[in-house]
């Protein structure tokens, strides 16, 4: 895989403030790979996904250089945003359907009835029962997970080839966090897209991503091959986030269990 | 000995025209130093559950009975005092907090309201619990806004713990907190069950934190609860098509499977 984005020395200040938020990034994103960012509070990942989306609010200091080999990308054309909060990124008082079409009407060219037919297209590939129903809805009549769905068909109407989602499913429950997952893989491989998705949850991201990038303090601590790092984690801040990683298999802190 | 016996609650909610049912005939007991983990997905109703147990919100219909008192019969200030004996910690502490407050006046509180100790002692007290929550004694001076989230985390359970409850009621009390410092925090909840005899009802969507701290898990799903035992049996052999659910939805580190084989 060649690299659709070659990122150095990236580093990102915000306005009013002293310290980075990010600084001395160096990574790779390769086309076509899943590239999970993981980190704490405070790690500098979700700054990464805006300065990559060029999505940083105004006047952030932006040091170092992104070399795209596609060319300059716009964001919403040709990379794809999903927000944590569906609820803060759709907008209430348009209809799932106007959202939906907005993107890929702006950057298609399709008329209002195209767009209309792309989002329903959307909603069917993003699993949303009764998609023409949807079409009408408004999100404060969706649940959290569906609103998900919808900010997810929002983001991919206008084909982009890269899709950054921002801890897309830390604001929902763990059975519709598990749905989203597997919805955005299942995407990402039909449509041949990148997938950069930033988590805090080193399983989750286990689970489908083929490279890792930890981030901590701002910094990039470790890279490399999902299943490299978790076996033979070079940081000592990975080994620490594999360690406090609990699943059903670890034993619990109660005594008296039984397990 | 059983410390809370909760029969048949119903709650109903109208919301834009429909009406909701939360809680649909539910049925639960749990003794002194136990701990009952409520799992549910969004919308089950297990907040529902421990805002009613909690007296935030009235139940319809059912029982409560806590340390053998009909606990929704109770009013004014007869449950002001009583509430001492049932705290309770949520995810988002600083909602729960006055932003102007102190650490030191936010754990005193309940020290002043039930009478714990005699006035002259309660900041000796307020820094005792904030040792035993892992924070130096001075951070009573500071503001509950300049303290981090995981901080305020332990300050919510130092005041849970302050007027010495027998019964904790934990809403997704460590949901938004990072792996290390939920860690940290669970081993604390758990230290402090085997000290003092608390019993805790955990509520959360996330059943690996459950399987860590509950000797009893209950499913919840659409107001009801579809399934209950020893947490080892639940987490084993789920039954429900909601806890299987639950059950398939925990992340497992891939390519770490040998880590936990022992």
């Amino acid at each position: 895989m060649t690299a659709l984005c070659e990122i150095r020395q990236l580093a990102v200040t915000y306005r009013g403030e002293t310290m980075p938020a990010l600084k001395g990034i160096d990574l790779d994103i390769l086309g076509g790979e899943r590239l999970a960012i993981i980190g704490e509070s405070g790690s500098g990942k979700s700054t990464f996904a805006r300065a990559l989306a060029g999505l940083l609010p105004d006047g952030a200091a932006v040091a170092g250089s992104l070399r795209w080999s596609t060319g300059q990308p716009r964001a919403g054309r040709d990379i794809g945003f999903v927000f944590q909060d569906p609820s803060a990124s759709l907008n209430p008082v348009l209809t799932v359907g106007e959202q939906v079409a907005e993107g890929a009407r702006r950057h298609l060219g399709l008329s209002r009835r195209q767009g209309e037919a792309r989002a329903l297209e959307m909603l069917e590939r993003v699993h949303i029962p009764d998609p023409a129903k949807a079409l009408h809805a408004f999100p404060h009549q969706l649940s959290g997970g569906q609103r998900q769905r919808v900010a997810i068909a929002a983001a991919l109407a206008a084909r982009p080839g890269l899709l950054i989602a921002d801890e897309p499913t830390s604001a929902l429950d763990m059975v519709v966090q598990a749905e989203i997952v597997t919805l955005l893989d299942e995407l990402v491989r039909e449509g041949g897209m990148t997938l950069v998705f930033v988590t805090h949850d080193i399983a989750l991201a286990s689970g489908f991503a083929d490279r890792v990038a930890i981030f901590r303090d701002g910094m990039l601590v470790e890279t490399g091959a999902t299943g490299t790092v978790l076996a033979k984690p070079q940081a000592a801040y990975t080994a620490a986030l594999i360690a406090s990683h609990r699943d059903l298999a670890t034993p619990p802190l109660i005594r008296e269990a039984g397990r | 000995m059983t410390l809370l016996d909760v029969k048949n609650l119903d709650k109903r909610y109208a919301s834009g025209g429909r009406v909701v049912t939360a809680l649909d005939g539910v049925s639960l007991t749990l003794s002194a130093g136990e701990t009952l983990g409520l799992a549910g997905a969004s919308g089950s109703g297990k907040s529902t559950l421990a805002r009613v147990l909690t007296r935030l919100v009235p139940a319809d219909a059912g029982t409560v009975h806590f340390g053998g008192e009909d606990w929704l019969a109770l009013s004014g200030g007869e449950l002001r005092r009583r509430r001492a004996g049932m705290q309770m910690v949520f995810q988002d502490v600083l909602g729960a907090f006055n932003p102007r407050a102190t650490v030191g006046s936010v754990i005193e509180d309940p020290l002043r309201i039930h009478d714990i100790v005699p006035k002259a002692e309660r900041g000796r007290e307020v820094a005792m619990l904030l040792d035993r929550v892992g924070l130096p004694a001075a951070y009573a001076a500071r503001s509950i806004r300049d303290v981090s989230g995981g901080q305020r985390q332990r300050i919510a359970i130092a005041r849970a713990i302050a007027s010495r409850p027998a019964l904790i009621v934990l809403d997704e009390a460590v949901s938004a907190l990072d792996v290390s410092l939920r860690e940290k925090v669970l081993e604390l909840l758990v230290a402090l069950q085997e000290e003092r005899g608390i019993a805790y009802l955990f509520v959360s969507h996330d059943l690996a934190v459950l399987a860590a701290v509950s000797h009893r898990i209950a499913i919840m799903d659409a107001g009801r609860i579809v399934e209950s035992g020893p947490a080892a049996e639940v987490i084993g052999n789920p039954k429900s098509p909601a806890a299987r659910a639950l059950v398939g939805a925990v992340p497992r580190l891939i390519g770490q499977e040998d880590r936990n084989a022992v």
